[in-house]
């Protein structure tokens, strides 16, 4: 099936669920009231006639420019038996941003639902084990967002090299720490 | 909120039976294949529960790569999964390629083709190798890495550099294939054929020992292979036929005659830890069979300027695509959203299929006994550089 015969059936099932479908895309992709992904996930995966049964990525966008800023889930799905793809994609506000899991529907989504919650904050709402999974658990923050900053510290240490280490270091004292994002001062250094 | 979420030392000691005992294996495990950790909560012997940590190797490749723009993305993809580098960038550089409306020649798609190939037997050389070594056999290691080795000697040829190779680029490749490369590609695939590959069949694939220890351990089906999305040998060891090369064909593929090899349960049930080291052991039979072709096309090609189509500036309208390719540990997959402002990339997202095969471990492992759970991790055959990115 190609994608607006996707979309058509989809759209048959759901109605005013299904918000809005891209076709001039080159990989078209259908927009889905957030609620409902869970639902429409199941709907694919067990139609004999999508069958598409096979979630191949599950990714977060961060549009911090859009009006209104929004985070955007985005899901490829893939039916090894029809060898047809469309994306879906729901939209939730960057500020406490929930989404449906579809961990019951497709087993690898929980470990993606989890890269999601930890890059980017995104809490997957009926997840059975919601738990950083690249970055330390005592981290704070999620970093691909775009109005990410570098912390000074972290558990103590120095992320970035402060002025003080930089003029050490040209004194001659190795730190093997580095690049040093301050400038360094323009200092003599004697020869022997 | 988060400190709700959080509970990061896993199971608490109150919460254990009089018998269980938790284990750390790892992060220094040499069985596991890099810095992964796994918490098993055992009773004896027997794994009732078994919890995956990764991270250790997290080297933030999606933030690096909204920083530097998309050639310079294609450094940082050879360090995912380094043991198959070739592979990496070629599924970036055609993603990206996808995303600009690229076409690049037949010249440079099939040296792409004998590039992925051949980086399909080294890391199969390096899966099949460990693998064996884990459960106890040495030989066929060393057997294995010294022809990989000869692998290794032609890309540093080519391109000058070992292990990560920054070789495909977006539009073409940064050097053409040395004078004399098909001869040499030739004397390698006779070696591996009259050689290497009998003797890895008779050393360890049909070992006595080696079948009893992997078959009937680890088995998946290939329901929950698909639900997990296993993708490559570990998917093909379940049964399901699927291969990128074949059903959405890319550089060519569609020109080549090659079987896709998949799990027979020839000694225990389809989809255990023996049929997916079988699966691989094939496929390299196979990469060498699309090798010959590649090599005999090549040789009498044209000569063609290999930097032809790659553009000055790679700069792509507003749009975004998911480009996908069957690299050495199964499908490989990029999402890259460009917004047609700056030249550096909005969004880059790796499906990396190592990250996925790690997810379904969990479910594999429990009521496993300690000793199979090395097995398992071998068979699945992940690099963890490639599941932290």
């Amino acid at each position: 099936m190609d994608a607006s015969s996707l979309h058509q059936k989809i759209k048959g099932q759901f109605g005013d669920r299904v918000l809005h479908f891209e076709e001039a895309a080159a990989q078209p992709w259908i927009v889905v009231a957030t609620e409902a992904i869970a639902e429409v996930t199941a709907f694919c995966k067990a139609d004999p006639e999508l069958a598409l049964d096979n979630l191949m990525c599950l990714s977060a966008v961060d549009y911090p420019k859009e009006t209104p800023p929004r985070m955007e889930v985005v899901y490829h799905l893939y039916s090894y038996e029809h060898l047809h793809a469309i994306v879906l994609k729901v939209h939730t506000p960057r500020e406490e941003a929930h989404v449906p899991t579809v961990e019951a529907t497709y087993g690898v989504a929980n470990w993606h639902e989890r890269e999601a919650y930890d890059l980017f904050g995104i809490v997957f709402d009926g997840h059975s084990d919601m738990r950083r999974i690249l970055l330390p658990d005592d981290w704070i923050g999620h970093p691909l967002r775009k109005d990410w900053v570098d912390p000074d510290f972290y558990n103590g240490m120095h992320v970035k090299p402060t002025q003080q280490m930089a003029e050490r270091a040209l004194g001659g004292e190795k730190l093997g720490v580095g690049p040093f994002d301050v400038t360094p001062p323009n200092r003599h250094v004697p020869s022997e | 909120m988060s400190s709700q979420l959080h509970q990061p030392y896993g199971w608490r000691i109150e919460d254990l039976d009089t018998d269980e005992m938790i284990l750390n294996m790892g992060p220094q495990h040499p069985s596991t294949h890099g810095v992964l950790r796994i918490e098993l909560r055992t009773d004896g012997e027997v794994v009732r529960a078994a919890r995956p940590h990764i991270g250790y190797l997290h080297r933030c490749f999606e933030k690096h790569a909204e920083s530097v723009d998309y050639p310079g993305v294609i450094p940082y993809t050879d360090r995912m999964d380094y043991v198959a580098s070739m592979g990496n960038s070629l599924g970036y550089a055609l993603a990206v390629e996808k995303l600009m409306g690229i076409e690049v020649s037949p010249y440079v798609q099939t040296i792409r083709v004998i590039m992925a190939e051949l980086q399909r037997i080294a890391s199969h050389c390096i899966a099949v190798g460990t693998y064996g070594m884990d459960i106890g056999a040495f030989t066929p290691f060393l057997h294995l890495l010294r022809d990989r080795e000869t692998i290794l000697d032609l890309f540093e040829w080519t391109c000058g550099a070992r292990l990560l190779y920054n070789y495909n680029w977006v539009g073409g490749l940064s050097h053409d294939v040395p004078e004399g490369f098909v001869r040499a590609g030739r004397q390698f695939l006779r070696e591996f054929d009259r050689v290497t590959w009998p003797e890895l069949m008779e050393l360890l694939i049909k070992n006595k020992i080696f079948i009893k220890r992997t078959a009937g351990i680890g088995v998946c089906s290939p329901e929950l292979a698909v639900s997990y999305d296993l993708t490559g040998p570990n998917l093909r060891g379940s049964g399901p036929p699927r291969d990128l090369r074949k059903d959405v064909p890319y550089c060519g593929y569609e020109n080549y005659e090659f079987e896709v090899p998949v799990g027979q349960g020839r000694y225990g049930p389809l989809g255990s830890c023996f049929d997916r080291n079988w699966v691989r052991a094939l496929e390299m039979k196979e990469s060498a069979k699309i090798l010959h072709q590649a090599l005999e096309r090549l040789e009498k090609m044209e000569k063609a300027d290999v930097r032809e189509k790659v553009p000055k500036r790679v700069k792509p309208a507003k749009g975004e695509v998911y480009g996908r390719s069957e690299a050495p540990r199964g499908q490989l997959g990029y999402y890259i959203v460009a917004d047609g402002t700056g030249v550096n990339p909005y969004r880059v997202k790796v499906k990396s299929p190592c990250f996925t095969a790690m997810s379904i471990f969990h479910v594999l492992a429990r009521g496993m006994m300690i000793a199979d759970i090395i097995a398992l991790i071998g068979s699945l055959d992940v690099v963890l550089g490639e599941i932290d990115r």
